[in-house]
């Protein structure tokens, strides 16, 4: 069940996605991610659709492995899907194409929660495209660096991208050891599939307190290890990778812009989706 | 020189109370490791060999007596930081110390945090992979690799801040046969070829046959001093301290003064193909 978690992993390659600046992609994933909220047509959507599918191809991550990342928001997915097809108030242009009972389908409401559904899965598939071509190092140091700014008002900048990193770090980790501690609780009888939903999160309690107290003694080791390892701080601290700007980012920056503005015109001219 | 030496150091995790002795996790010991020399520190579960590792870098400060680092002592907290640069630890589990997700990085720590300059670093970390022999592995995922693989970068990530004296604290003890005898090889040769000063703490009585001197202790006090050899030579004695030498160990041993120079083994398997090669060696 964990193996479809899909955020926070690395996909190991050299392309011109990976090689981008992690500064220039978290600003980039945020202008995505505004350009798919502006998007008020399948146009602006398609054109980020295009996008995003343009750039896994580049990037050379697999197809399968960014779908994954839909998989994991399946639940989130069908229940908005369901809220708004019967709950879309649609307009008098609306046709109707299913009257049953208490429940009314419109084509609006149809086209509606398409559009919701592929605003969605694009929005976690680039999520996770910035985790698959970013190692959790250059990502934190990327934040760091555009967090800059906020030291002069005393923010812990480097201690919270420390913690980022150590958490992405840790993920794989505590994956495993969840996977061991239900299996060593399903070998003594523990059932996780069956049984309505109260029974099933009562099942969950046996996994998460030997994970917690696990982290807690994981926590001090590593606590230990960095102290030998001579951490103090970020007081005398040396960074060993550079971020530089590059022709790349450049030209990803252009084709971000073009995005931005072709779903605003497409906005303008072509209208809302229904 | 003395590289290491504990000056009568007992150590207390609860605060002393008064007419109780049995609070100590180590108590009253005085040992010294000379500058070059590889020691073992043997001991079972409890025994305070651990505490020891940690007294060694200050990780914690001993109740009484005092720990000295090249004649630095660690009580004071300005010397801390030096003392650290120059005594490295490798812990047990490979994954509780690995800081970053891919193996340059996490080698990378230890020197950004002391300072070292970038162009420094990268020199650090090419040279630190090449000394146990991971260098392809440099731009990998850490949390991919083999336990024994994941130590060997946790010691490279230890070399990389360039300690004179390296402790091991049960490094190999979470590890399958082949990841121990990795990890025992690459220690060798640091000793034998770099000169680095070796603390090898740990409960198998064979990975310390490699040292040039053994300690054991129990219940927080040295109990035994001297050469492996003399020290397995005492076998009923280690017995009542819960160690004794595997068979494996005594086989590999006896070969070895019998003019046999067979590899390293800890296992029957192990040892059957070094013994092979051994001989299809001398009679080529």
């Amino acid at each position: 069940m964990f193996k479809d978690v899909a955020l926070g992993q690395y996909y190991q390659a050299s392309s011109f996605v990976h090689r981008l600046d992690p500064r220039f992609k978290i600003l980039a994933l945020i202008a995505y991610i505004v350009a798919i909220f502006l998007s008020e047509n399948f146009y602006g959507l398609g054109m980020c659709a295009l996008l995003l599918l343009l750039t896994i191809a580049f990037s050379k991550v697999p197809l399968g492995k960014v779908i994954k990342a839909v998989k994991g928001i399946l639940f989130l997915l069908v229940f908005t899907a369901i809220i708004q097809l019967f709950f879309y108030k649609p307009n008098e242009n609306a046709v109707v194409w299913v009257k049953w009972w208490v429940i009314t389908i419109t084509d609006q409401a149809v086209f509606f929660t398409l559009f919701l559904l592929l605003r969605l899965s694009l929005l976690v598939m680039v999520a996770s495209m910035l985790t698959y071509t970013t190692t959790p190092v250059s990502l934190t140091d990327g934040l760091e660096s555009l967090l800059t700014p906020l030291k002069v008002v005393r923010f812990p900048v480097h201690e919270l991208a420390l913690i980022m990193s150590i958490a992405l770090r840790f993920i794989p980790t505590l994956m495993e050891e969840t996977e061991r501690i239900m299996n060593a609780q399903k070998a003594r009888g523990a059932d996780f599939e069956s049984g309505g939903l109260m029974k099933r999160a009562k099942a969950v309690v046996p996994i998460l307190i030997p994970l917690l107290i696990s982290s807690f003694r994981r926590a001090e080791e590593l606590g230990d290890a960095m102290d030998a390892r001579c951490y103090a701080g970020s007081k005398v601290r040396t960074k060993y990778k550079k971020l530089t700007f590059s022709w790349r980012d450049l030209l990803a920056f252009f084709i971000m812009a073009a995005l931005v503005t072709g779903v605003v015109l497409f906005n303008v001219y072509l209208g809302g989706v229904v | 020189m003395k590289a290491l030496e504990f000056k009568n150091v007992s150590f207390s995790y609860r605060k002393a109370e008064e007419g109780k002795t049995s609070s100590f996790a180590v108590k009253g010991v005085n040992f010294s490791v000379e500058e070059g020399e590889f020691v073992a520190v043997l001991g079972h579960n409890g025994s305070g060999k651990s505490t020891l590792a940690r007294l060694a870098n200050g990780l914690l400060e001993a109740s009484d007596g005092s720990v000295e680092v090249f004649g630095v002592p660690l009580s004071e907290q300005k010397n801390l930081f030096s003392v650290r640069k120059n005594v490295g630890i490798v812990f047990q589990n490979p994954d509780n110390q690995t800081v970053a997700s891919i193996v340059e990085d996490d080698i990378a720590f230890g020197p950004e945090n002391i300072g070292v300059p970038r162009e420094e670093i990268g020199v650090r970390i090419e040279e630190s992979l090449a000394a146990v022999g991971m260098s392809e592995y440099k731009e990998r995922m850490t949390s991919a690799l083999s336990g024994g693989q994941k130590q060997r970068i946790a010691i490279a990530g230890v070399l990389a801040l360039k300690p004179k004296i390296m402790i091991l604290d049960e490094s190999t003890a979470m590890l399958d046969p082949k990841g121990r005898r990795e990890i025992m090889q690459v220690v060798k040769k640091l000793n034998k070829e770099e000169g680095m000063t070796i603390l090898l703490i740990t409960h198998f009585m064979e990975e310390a046959l490699m040292a040039d001197r053994a300690i054991v202790m129990n219940r927080g006090e040295i109990v035994m001093q001297g050469t492996p050899e003399e020290i397995f030579e005492r076998h009923d004695e280690l017995e009542t301290y819960n160690l004794a030498l595997p068979p494996i160990g005594v086989l590999w041993k006896k070969l070895e003064e019998g003019g046999m120079p067979v590899g390293y083994a800890l296992t029957p398997e192990d040892l059957a193909e070094e013994i092979a090669k051994c001989i299809s060696k001398s009679s080529a």
